[in-house]
């Protein structure tokens, strides 16, 4: 297969591969998706949406007859994994919407997963069921009990195969740990403990105990007059069970090592990058508030998502980071629009690609971006109905800034706000992603020869 | 016809935009520019930077406040006229409106398949 090693790769060519969903000119709220997630191995991709269901993809076997055409995904499983709630001692309305999804590595013939909305996580399994029993003597193929005294003669059931059933069943269900909203949960490398992450707490749980969880971080102030920051997201080291990070809303990560004490709210590194106090304006803090932030695959680096920018961290260099990259600053001089929209406070996520050679992030119009940390280049590319025809290869797009506007450029003010890639997930070992975008799902893989 | 990768995302200047930077960087940078034009439309927004505010009201999301008290209370004072509705933004409490079991949106699970299963 084609991983991005370094410069000596020549240039990746993205086509188009899928699209799931339906066109329509208006969109239901309940589609829209709020989340993807590929497994471990990458041959399952799973997505959240607003509606709280959880809609699981498979990647078909390879077919030597076909082999121009890689696997293509296709639908596994689905099911409603959260509904709304109203919690009428609060007075508070809970979201069905999805957060997050995250796998556990397959230990046996099931798959499992963990989904998450604002205030429940739920584990659910889900496994194929491609026989069934028959022959039983008390009741009939249809289920109705025969009568015993009918019954002349004893037989022993046998299994016989059916059609492959996938059946996804909630086996856990971990509530009432969270006063405010879950923005993050991450599995452990130790595979026994997860955590989940809200505005202002994390907790620490054992994926066998649903009634009990530790409590590792809490910032909430005793006054909260004085709250100045809250979490945004956090995520375990990939190798390192002790070991997990944590991003502000201030810009800042917080590095916590669970072996130096029981609540971690004294961080083993801080990561912060100086800012120049001249550019300091209403809406500095705001678009430094991380929104993403995710441990490269070999757990030297940390990726952080701000409004405008992508940066790679080292662990060992707290006080700035290594790489920086902009998204979308021709953002800066729309600052004031953006604000009046509320579109400052989208959450954009950024993933790393399996070898953390390039870095993917989303941005408006349908737009989403790479970085290749390598030869530093980047390109920009759009998900689109019009450039949906297999296996078309995507043709980079421009933004025009000022001034003159090319032929294949768009101008900054044509574009469209409310188509936001928020989500996207890269294969862990391929190059093949999968690009939210409102209520299509998009995936793309590079060009086969 | 796949064009080359695309030069500088990286902190990089083309020799156009430096021209443009040099003459903006006698101006006011963009971020303060925007900010002067929020201020101008806004006043009264808060003198503190985007910070406290924001917060508070992302840890309030999902609350939705009704007071039976202050409803019958509101509903015996004005006798025949209507109880002011709210605006269409539903969720927005403000100044001397009193919410109406009307205005508390209506929760109802999606039980329909996802299009993307479709």
């Amino acid at each position: 297969f084609l991983a991005g090693f370094g410069s000596l790769m020549q240039d990746v060519l993205w086509c188009f591969s899928q699209v799931k969903g339906t066109i329509d000119t208006g969109v239901t709220e309940s589609d829209i998706i709020s989340t993807v997630e590929f497994n471990h191995t990458g041959e399952l991709l799973a997505t959240g949406d607003k509606g709280g269901r959880v809609v699981i993809f498979q990647r078909e076997q390879e077919s030597k007859n076909q082999p121009h055409r890689r696997g293509e995904y296709n639908v596994y499983s689905t099911f409603q994994s959260h509904e709304p709630e109203f919690d009428y001692l609060k007075s508070l309305e809970i979201e069905e919407k999805i957060n997050k999804i995250r796998w556990l590595p397959q230990q046996n013939a099931a798959y499992f997963l963990l989904s998450t909305n604002d205030k429940t996580v739920k584990l659910w399994k889900v496994s194929e069921r491609d026989k069934r029993p028959e022959g039983y003597n008390l009741k009939d193929e249809d289920g109705r009990l025969r009568d015993p005294s009918m019954i002349t003669v004893l037989r022993v059931p046998v299994l016989r195969p059916m059609d492959l059933m996938v059946e996804a069943t909630p086996r856990r269900v971990f509530a009432n740990a969270h006063t405010y909203h879950i923005n993050s949960i991450s599995v452990n490398s130790d595979y026994e403990t997860y955590m989940s992450a809200d505005d202002l707490r994390i907790n620490l749980w054992n994926f066998e105990i649903t009634n009990q969880s530790f409590n590792i971080v809490d910032i909430k102030p005793a006054n909260m007059e004085e709250l100045t920051e809250v979490i945004t997201a956090a995520e375990f080291h990939p190798h390192h069970c002790n070991t997990f990070v944590y991003s502000s809303s201030k810009g800042t990560i917080r590095l916590c090592d669970m072996r130096t004490a029981a609540l971690c709210d004294r961080h083993a590194k801080f990561f912060e990058e100086p800012e120049d106090p001249s550019n300091r304006s209403f809406f500095s803090e705001i678009i430094s508030s991380i929104s993403d932030v995710k441990f490269s695959h070999s757990g030297r680096y940390i990726m952080t998502r701000d409004y405008l920018t992508v940066k790679v961290w080292d662990l060992n260099m707290e006080n700035r980071p290594i790489e920086t990259y902009q998204v979308h600053d021709y953002l800066r001089s729309k600052l004031c629009s953006l604000y009046e929209n509320d579109c400052i406070f989208d959450k954009f996520e950024c993933v790393w690609n399996g070898s953390d050679s390039v870095i993917m992030t989303g941005s408006y119009n349908n737009f989403f971006r790479m970085f290749d940390r390598n030869t530093k280049r980047d390109v920009t590319l759009e998900a689109s109905r019009e450039n949906s025809k297999p296996r078309a290869i995507l043709k980079p797009r421009k933004v025009c800034v000022g001034g003159k506007r090319r032929k294949d450029e768009i101008s900054v003010d044509s574009l469209d706000f409310s188509k936001k890639i928020l989500h996207t997930a890269w294969h862990p070992s391929e190059n093949i992603i999968a690009v939210a975008a409102t209520n299509n799902l998009y995936i793309f893989q590079d060009k086969v020869n | 016809m796949a064009a080359p990768l695309g030069t500088g995302g990286f902190t990089e200047e083309t020799g156009q935009e430096k021209q443009d930077t040099q003459e903006k960087d006698k101006a006011i940078p963009p971020e303060r520019a925007e900010e002067a034009k929020l201020k101008a439309k806004y006043p009264n927004l808060g003198q503190k930077p985007g910070g406290s505010d924001f917060l508070m009201k992302r840890l309030q999301k999902g609350q939705k406040y009704f007071d039976s008290g202050d409803y019958n209370m509101a509903k015996a004072k004005m006798k025949n006229k209507q109880l002011p509705s709210a605006g269409p933004d539903k969720n927005l409490v403000t100044g001397d409106h009193i919410p109406t079991p009307q205005d508390l949106p209506q929760r109802k699970s999606s039980l329909v398949t996802s299009k993307l299963a479709g």
